[in-house]
């Protein structure tokens, strides 16, 4: 039950760089699967926070990376089963965590 | 007309600064902070307390608990003769770094050597909420079972110590150590990691000497960097 701060956040970053724009329609978000944020549950807080800001009835888009391995051993690129974290190519511990991580606003469009 | 601004901004940018002030205020007061994160239950207040109780006569220690609700944890802890803050976050998952700014100006900070913070009961949301503390320490406990690092990735790979709690136990769960450690390894190689268990005192030695080595190292000057996102 984090999302309520995170989506003032939210608010408060594109309110920052909406300069002098009229409303504001679209924000972008980049979430990887490991920050554990919910899509639907931010949307939720969402309108009703950006009630009666010129945010409100913005579109929230959440593009969602996965989390993903790069083995050094192999130079595969695989995405855990849930049970491992080994190269599912080649066997290697070596491994290591590429993306999953991301939680950034991207952007934003405004009129 | 629309037209796209663009941002790129890390959504938890603002707890972050705050992260940040809370670390000069303790830098300034010479003062070392840990940040303990553990499922309920997994044995955060035991852990502190027997730590106060070995190192209570050697370091200045002081405490902040945060859970959703109660005093329970702060009750214990203040019965050592410790100064003790109890945040409620009233429902929230997790302490975040504006709570730290309410809770440390209750503390005198200048005259700790050491402060403990227990945050809230939960293996997923304190691992994303910077508190600005100097160490973020994991309490994992063998009841949970061995596949924990692999569920909950992101917790093992924001810490910079582990203890595994309740190892006198471990006889009674098909616990497999080689897996847990293998998965840990992995998200975060190298991790100091002491498997202790707070009922028999085993494996606490080497988790205090660990603590007073970071406290001398950081009284020395060596602090702790503080890494941005």
């Amino acid at each position: 039950m984090h999302e309520l701060p995170i989506t003032q956040n939210i608010l408060q970053i594109a309110l920052r760089h909406a300069g002098d724009a009229k409303r504001i329609t679209r924000i972008n978000l980049v979430i990887g699967d490991l920050s554990a944020v919910i899509g639907d549950s931010v949307q939720f807080y969402w309108d009703i926070i950006s009630k009666g800001t010129i945010a409100e009835g913005a579109t929230l888009h959440f593009e969602r990376i996965r989390a993903c391995f790069h083995c050094n051993d192999c130079e595969n690129a695989f995405e855990p089963d849930g049970r491992k974290f080994e190269c599912p190519q080649c066997g290697s511990d070596q491994v290591n965590l590429v993306s999953g991580r991301e939680f950034q606003l991207e952007s934003i469009e405004v009129e | 007309m629309a037209k796209k601004v663009t941002v790129v901004e890390e959504i938890l940018s603002e707890n972050d600064r705050a992260a940040l002030t809370n670390r000069a205020q303790l830098n300034d007061a010479g003062l070392f902070g840990l940040n303990l994160m553990a499922s309920p239950g997994a044995g955060k207040t035991s852990v502190i307390m027997a730590t106060i109780q070995a190192l209570g006569d050697k370091l200045r220690i002081g405490y902040i608990d945060g859970d959703l609700a109660s005093s329970i944890d702060v009750d214990k802890v203040a019965e050592l003769g410790v100064p003790a803050v109890q945040i409620n976050t009233g429902g929230l998952c997790h302490l975040d770094a504006f709570m730290m700014q309410g809770a440390l100006p209750q503390l005198s900070l200048s005259e700790l050597d050491l402060l403990v913070v227990e945050n809230v009961g939960n293996l997923v949301c304190p691992s994303g909420f910077r508190l600005g503390i100097h160490r973020n320490v994991l309490i994992a406990s063998v009841p949970e079972g061995d596949d924990k690092p692999y569920k909950y990735p992101a917790m093992y790979l924001g810490v910079d110590v582990m203890l595994l709690n309740k190892m006198d136990v471990i006889e009674a769960f098909d616990f497999d150590m080689e897996y847990f450690k293998r998965g840990v390894e992995i998200l975060n190689p190298g991790l100091a990691f002491f498997p202790v268990s707070c009922k028999t005192g085993e494996g606490l030695d080497n988790w205090l000497a660990w603590v007073r080595s970071e406290v001398a190292a950081f009284k020395e000057g060596i602090v702790a960097v503080y890494e941005p996102r």
